[in-house]
């Protein structure tokens, strides 16, 4: 079945493994009030493709991927499209090009089951360690992706888990110590990624004219992120 | 024939005739290991280079210029020796008699002499004029020559940057021929390959070839003297690493004292420096701190050639640049690669002397190419931003396993080919011209073919390239032309005797033509064919504007339905030039680099209808226009890498600049990236990249406090700049420059 496609970013080197050929998907299941891609949401927008159209893509930048990269389907939410990466993903397969997810783990059905056998390579949200934090500005229980998590570990698939630092929501100790005790109960998690809170996407905001829900907080700088990411 | 200081090397053919390949093959060491072997600078060499430092500092303070010797014409003995430090320097040798003072050089032309001292405040010296007003010059010869369209070509600047009033450069000696064998065997040849013309019928070209090799002879004389007169016996090839530096160190600053050529290029001499630090080594007489401190020495020493330039040659070149560059890595044609410690040593120079645009390092990229040296060649462009890459799997197929770069991109075998250096025509202009039929808005010239404005309201894809290739084509014929008259008159009057006596008496010539303004032209095409385009005309009913509608695909996005049309120019083009001959039958061969001249170009060309407006700067070399790229940096690299090396054998540039945090999350992924990256777009069959890494937000902070960042060096196209040496209007331009963000 065909996707539907928000963009295309021809160098993904911070999107999983080595350079990676990035597939942003269109439409989202939460609403995340950080979120720096707003204009993924709809699910009515972007582009429609087939899976052997991306795939073509992918491959005019293989000589690239070297012994690491490969492609990587962010968005919007790919496990919303689940039955479609699952085909491109099986394509890519018999390329024998590497594959990644990246995602917030929110979505478990059998398409998602059916999913992760073709997929070598999962980055997982973990947007905060604390519950009614997750319900309240993701729309989504910890819990949920937990079990997402638990998938990952069944299935073997190397995993990191991303979290991006807001301030006054997670940039504190005992997120980053919560955090390291989820990941030293996964085998699957390779390493956490802490990433800065930015309001470049506001002007994106601006554009669809919807508010930044998180348009008040402070970005977090990298001195504060590097600061934690050193007690992991 | 055998000779004392030979001792240990291993015997091969180089031994009986001049073959400085077969001498490196025969005895180079391949190292495949990594950086952790390198020396950090030693007291010696810093307090040596405090006092470069002292002295840059001070030609910053004098407008770009320390001081100028104007009584005496530069040649190889006319200056006494010069030192910046004489007990503590290695290797020897100045231009004139002190660091950074420039010598005068009128064989190129006696007003460009005149200007360039009279805008620093100084006034050429009365003999010198007097003396070069009964000789005739290069330029001057060039101008009797010269029709009158050609004037007019030149005057509309449709064929600009031609190098017929200054030294053409472009010409690579071998200069390690002195090292390994000594002057006077180089004599020796030469003098038999005369005696060889006895037999031949004494055409035109004969003799000029006797006469040439005459002066090559005579000037080999020249080198010998300018040694001795440091104190130093070349006649004999060099005994040990010391003085297999110095050697090859005199022969260049021979010809950088006899020429004052655009690109003034060194070749290829790490690897070979190589063989002699690995005999001294294992001898126990040198150690690795001393293997460096030489190389230093070396690079200290390139980095203070300068010639004498008039203020707008430098500001069109962002500061002085000479293009000494240096060939590093490489495979061989037997699988081995041609990385030695030596290729490490000479990028480390970046680190124990700082960053520099000169000497221009540029690293021969193949994909076998050790793991070890890409890993170190990666760090170093994210720490400098002053290495360029060039595909050897390309070039080595045409040009053997001992080749080198003049200028940026300029590929030729080192003593066996040469170029005619011929700068670029200006395509996007030449569009504009063929719509108004024969007419220039700009300069207000007629020119080439008289006929009427195309007509109708819309531009026909069809109709507009009818109309353009008529242009191409008469151009073409025209170029072809005023370059054979350009380097009739410079073998002429400005003949490169000594850097000609280290090549072969029998070269291959190359003509090498270049395009500026490929991305607009592709652009503006692709509008017109998939867009609609309206011509807006003045009251004399010249097209003046464009009003564009509709999207069309743009070069950049690795999109073919414009990237073809972009190669199909430059196909186009060097068709047409193939079909004029060419003076002393030269190769054709054409270049897609602009170096930093693609501001001026823009600022001479009207509004194009791609949508860039009148006097907006072009994109460098092949570069997308700036902020066209939709989707990202290697959509980007895959629409420049589909320009055929085939078409454009000399060169196509392209200048990259990404924002570390786009690279990779930390430092070792970053190199790891950028490793993937080159090998990717070189096994595109790409054929040149700057690298530069940094953040936009460097530039504009030097923009704003330049004195907090007096050696900032950037990559710009097809070299590198001190980014403090460009113009305002320059900076600018390279500030708009796409930057691959992190998003």
């Amino acid at each position: 079945m065909n996707g539907r496609i928000h963009s295309f970013q021809s160098l993904g080197a911070v999107d999983g493994p080595g350079v990676r050929f990035t597939v942003f998907l269109q439409g989202c299941n939460l609403r995340c009030k950080c979120c720096h891609n707003p204009d993924t949401h709809n699910f009515d927008g972007g582009y429609e493709y087939s899976p052997e159209e991306v795939l073509k893509k992918a491959l005019n930048y293989r000589e690239y991927f070297g012994k690491k990269g490969g492609i990587t389907l962010s968005g919007g939410e790919p496990l919303l499209q689940a039955e479609f990466v699952y085909e491109l993903f099986s394509l890519c397969k018999t390329h024998n090009i590497h594959t990644c997810l990246d995602t917030s783990g929110s979505i478990i059905n059998p398409c998602v089951k059916k999913l992760l056998t073709v997929s070598d390579f999962v980055l997982l949200d973990i947007k905060y360690t604390d519950d009614s934090l997750y319900l309240e500005n993701a729309g989504c229980s910890l819990y949920k992706v937990l079990d997402f998590l638990e998938l990952l570990e069944e299935k073997q698939i190397k995993t990191v888990l991303r979290q991006v630092i807001i301030p006054t929501l997670n940039d504190n100790t005992q997120n980053i110590q919560k955090l390291k005790e989820i990941a030293s109960a996964y085998k699957c998690v390779e390493k956490i990624e802490l990433l800065p809170f930015k309001k470049m996407c506001s002007t994106k905001y601006e554009a669809l004219k919807i508010p930044f829900p998180f348009g008040h907080l402070p970005e977090a700088t990298p001195e504060q992120v590097e600061k934690l990411q050193n007690m992991l | 024939m055998t000779h004392q200081n030979w001792i240990d090397f291993k015997p091969g053919i180089w031994q009986d005739q001049i073959n400085v390949r077969d001498f490196i093959q025969t005895n180079y060491t391949e190292y495949t290991g990594d950086s952790s072997f390198l020396a950090s600078a030693t007291k010696r060499t810093s307090d040596l280079m405090e006092k470069v430092q002292a002295l840059f500092k001070l030609e910053r303070q004098r407008d770009g210029v320390l001081d100028i010797d104007t009584k005496t014409v530069t040649s190889l003995t006319s200056y006494m020796p010069g030192y910046i430090d004489k007990d503590n320097e290695l290797i020897v040798g100045l231009q004139t008699d002190a660091p950074l003072k420039r010598g005068v050089n009128p064989f190129g032309g006696i007003r460009m002499a005149r200007q360039a001292c009279s805008s620093y405040g100084y006034t050429l010296g009365e003999k010198i004029e007097e003396e070069f007003r009964y000789r005739t010059t290069h330029n001057d010869g060039v101008f009797r020559a010269y029709t009158d369209e050609m004037r007019l070509a030149r005057r509309c600047h449709v064929i600009t940057g031609l190098p017929d009033a200054y030294g053409r450069g472009r010409i690579i000696g071998d200069y390690r021929r002195v090292a390994l064998y000594g002057v006077d065997a180089l004599i020796e040849q030469k003098k038999k390959d005369k005696a060889q013309l006895d037999k031949k019928d004494f055409t035109a070209e004969k003799i000029q070839l006797s006469e040439e090799l005459y002066r090559q002879i005579l000037f080999l004389g020249y080198l010998k003297e300018m040694a001795q007169m440091y104190g130093y016996d070349i006649s004999q090839p060099a005994k040990d690493t010391k003085e297999a530096v110095q050697w090859t160190y005199f022969a260049y600053l021979g010809a950088i004292k006899e020429q004052n050529g655009a690109a003034m290029s060194l070749g290829r001499v790490s690897t070979f420096f190589d063989i002699y630090i690995e005999r001294d080594i294992k001898n126990g007489i040198l150690t690795e701190q001393d293997a460096q401190e030489i190389i230093d020495d070396f690079v200290i020493k390139l980095r203070l050639a300068r010639h004498l330039r008039t203020p707008e040659y430098n500001q069109l070149f962002g500061g002085d640049p000479m293009w000494i560059t240096e060939a590093i890595g490489g495979m061989g044609c037997d699988g081995r690669t041609l990385v030695s410690k030596t290729s490490f040593r000479i990028l480390n120079t970046l680190y124990t002397l700082g960053p520099a645009p000169e000497p221009n390092l540029t690293v021969l990229w193949s994909v076998n190419l050790p793991d070890g040296f890409k890993k170190f060649c990666a760090e170093v462009s994210q720490d400098t931003d002053s290495i360029q890459y060039e595909n050897d799997d390309l070039m080595r197929d045409l040009h053997g396993d001992d080749y080198a770069i003049a200028c940026c991109v300029s590929a030729m075998t080192i003593g066996k080919q040469m170029q005619f250096f011929g700068a670029r025509c200006n395509l996007a202009k030449l569009l504009l011209i063929a719509l108004n039929g024969g007419y220039d808005t700009t300069s207000d010239i007629h020119i080439g073919p008289q006929m009427s404005v195309l007509e109708g309201k819309k531009l026909d894809y069809n109709a507009v390239m009818e109309r353009y290739k008529i242009y191409l084509s008469w151009i073409a014929h025209l170029y072809v032309n005023t370059m054979n008259i350009i380097h009739f008159m410079h073998d002429k009057y400005a003949y490169e005797k000594l850097q000609m006596a280290l090549h072969d008496s029998d070269v291959e010539r190359f003509m090498a033509f270049g395009i500026a303004g490929l991305s607009v032209v592709a652009d503006s095409l692709s509008a017109i064919k998939f867009a609609e385009v309206y011509p807006v005309k003045d009251s004399n009913g010249f097209i003046v504007d464009f009003t564009t509608q509709g999207e069309f695909p743009k070069f950049g996005n690795d999109d073919d339905r414009v990237d073809l049309i972009a190669k199909e120019m430059t196909h186009l083009f060097i068709t047409e030039l193939r079909k004029t001959p060419t003076y002393r039958n030269a190769v054709h061969t054409l270049s897609v680099l602009t170096i930093t001249s693609n501001v001026m170009y823009g600022k001479n060309t009207g509004s194009t209808p791609d949508g860039r407006k009148a006097s907006e700067p072009f994109a460098p070399g092949a570069n997308p226009m700036h902020g066209r790229e939709e989707n990202g940096a290697l959509a980007s690299l895959n629409s420049v890498a589909k320009i055929s090396y085939d078409d454009c054998r000399d060169g196509i540039s392209n200048t990259f600049s990404i924002t570390p945090q786009a690279l990779g999350n930390d430092r070792e992924d970053r190199t790891e990236n950028l490793v993937s990256i080159l090998d990717g777009y070189f096994a595109k069959k790409a054929h040149h990249i700057n690298v530069n890494v940094l953040n936009r937000e460097t530039l504009i902070k030097a923009f704003e406090s330049p004195e907090d960042y007096p050696n900032l060096t950037i990559r710009v196209s097809g070299y590198a700049v001190n980014f403090n040496k460009l113009s305002r209007e320059m900076q600018r331009e390279v500030i708009s420059r796409t930057f691959h963000e992190r998003i």
